[in-house]
């Protein structure tokens, strides 16, 4: 139909040559393992900021370590290290215990990967962004007689997330693009469609604009979200008045 | 019976003691002004009566019943964390810089604690708040407010309607004019003024010498954590008899 459409327009130079579905699905492929990741990695996140402010220095340590490795280590050495590893390890363990072979999702494993890797990330964005609540916020509620989880919820998560919106939006821009690297794994993405396509139509540098051009779309949406949140968030700062 | 009793508090920074044993008796009623130089010590005592410190040793009574405690290498702590959250809701605290929740309404900020630690009803919680709102003196349409948009004054007001919504015994105040301009001061003495006029049990640091002579029923002048001198406002502050004390007032009242 969009195909038609381009036609009737006289637009059959920027037809798609029969790889829209192609490229719709890699396109979701994209958007679902990018908010399937932003999930695990803001839960990830979240434990691991609390573990670095935590007074249990066992806590505090494994989170230095944890945000130390994977922030020092290229993305797609450590997407190999784990996906490969995940299943030699998986392997020998199911030959050990003598069950049948266990072959891990490449999406599920696409999905741990990514948020393995950004919840580092968002552990030293959230970290940051909860030392910024001015201490009077806490102690007040703690005077109150909030208990710890209501502190949480009701005063420092919403007010943290003033400081941390601006990291997440980066964060997320940044995982998002680095969702390509999926493709190495096996998974269909964006990328590796418009690949695809501009390799069978021998127009490869069209089909990759194109996807460029999606990718920016995305993230122009995201952008949006964005704005919105952060206007939410900063309600009651004089900040929201601009 | 005594409404709240502190006894022998201590409590240390690391080498340095901050307070070396001090008391503290209130009858139901009462209006307690603790005054002293600061580092005397004496916001550290308010803040460990609701244990926003932690302080290292010393005994408590709330109405009559003493409070059980737990020892640990961190000091002392209320052996019962239940308790200790009971102990917080029935003392109220008003702060020298509000410590509004800055991302909540006015309204919000004062009907939150009895919903959430109280478990009153949205409903009752914000006709509560509207309540106390009115008793401070805010004005109706400030209550969809938020506090950033307010004067100093009324914020203050309005943290002392935060503590009055949860319908305490005893109301601790942290030097709650310090942090307004001049002109604000007036209105926010007025309010607990008021409030001390009606009975409640309150324990106040100030610097505002004149007010506690006015409104105190006990004055506690601290110095280097001890207790240096107590009485009647007319006592300690009409007839001061340490120098240090008179230094301190002919200080503080010029």
């Amino acid at each position: 139909m969009f195909e038609d459409l381009l036609q009737h327009l006289g637009l059959s130079a920027f037809s798609l040559k029969g790889f829209g579905p192609l490229l719709l699905k890699g396109t979701w492929m994209t958007i679902n393992l990018s908010l399937m990741s932003l999930l695990v990695s803001v839960g990830l996140g979240l434990l691991g900021a609390s573990a670095k402010l935590s007074s249990v220095r066992v806590l505090r340590i494994t989170a230095q370590v944890y945000t130390t490795l994977i922030r020092g280590i290229p993305d797609l050495v450590l997407m190999l290290l784990i996906f490969y590893s995940l299943q030699t390890w998986l392997t020998s363990l199911t030959e050990a215990l003598g069950w049948d072979y266990i072959e891990i999702d490449p999406f599920a494993a696409g999905v741990i990967t990514l948020g393995f890797i950004y919840g580092a990330y968002f552990t030293e964005t959230f970290r940051g962004a909860i030392l910024a609540v001015p201490r009077g916020q806490v102690e007040a509620a703690t005077a109150y007689g909030l208990k710890r989880f209501q502190r949480f919820r009701f005063v420092v998560f919403p007010q943290m997330m003033r400081y941390a919106l601006p990291g997440i939006g980066n964060n997320w821009m940044v995982m998002l693009k680095a969702t390509a690297l999926v493709s190495i794994i096996g998974l269909a993405d964006l990328v590796k469609a418009a690949q695809d396509a501009g390799k069978s139509s021998y127009q490869l540098f069209y089909f990759l604009v194109l996807a460029a051009l999606i990718y920016l779309m995305i993230t122009s949406a995201s952008n949006v979200a964005l704005r919105w949140l952060e206007r939410r968030y900063n309600a009651g700062t004089r900040e929201a008045l601009r | 019976m005594y409404k709240l009793t502190i006894e022998d508090l201590h409590k240390s920074y690391g080498k340095h003691h901050v307070l070396k044993g001090v008391s503290l008796k209130a009858n139901a009623g009462d209006v307690i002004c603790l005054i002293g130089a600061s580092g005397s010590g004496k916001s550290t005592f308010l803040r460990c009566i609701n244990f926003l410190e932690q302080p290292d040793d010393g005994r408590m009574t709330l109405d009559g019943k003493a409070v059980e405690m737990r020892h640990d290498r961190h000091g002392m702590h209320v052996a019962d964390p239940d308790e200790l959250q009971r102990i917080r809701t029935r003392l109220a605290m008003v702060f020298q810089h509000f410590n509004l929740w800055s991302h909540m309404t006015v309204l919000e900020n004062v009907s939150m604690a009895p919903r959430r630690v109280l478990g009153v009803s949205k409903h009752e919680a914000e006709e509560r708040a509207r309540k106390y709102l009115n008793k401070v003196g805010l004005a109706p349409q400030l209550a969809e407010q938020y506090p950033a948009f307010l004067s100093g004054g009324q914020q203050q007001r309005v943290a002392i309607a935060r503590a009055l919504a949860m319908e305490p015994e005893v109301m601790l105040f942290d030097e709650p004019t310090s942090a307004l301009d001049p002109e604000l001061v007036g209105e926010v003495l007025r309010v607990i003024q008021g409030l001390a006029e009606e009975g409640r049990t309150m324990i106040m640091v100030t610097h505002e010498m004149a007010f506690a002579r006015q409104v105190s029923s006990q004055v506690l002048f601290l110095h280097q954590g001890l207790v240096e001198e107590q009485g009647s406002p007319s006592e300690v502050l009409g007839a001061p008899r340490s120098e240090r004390l008179r230094q301190f007032l002919s200080g503080n009242l010029k």
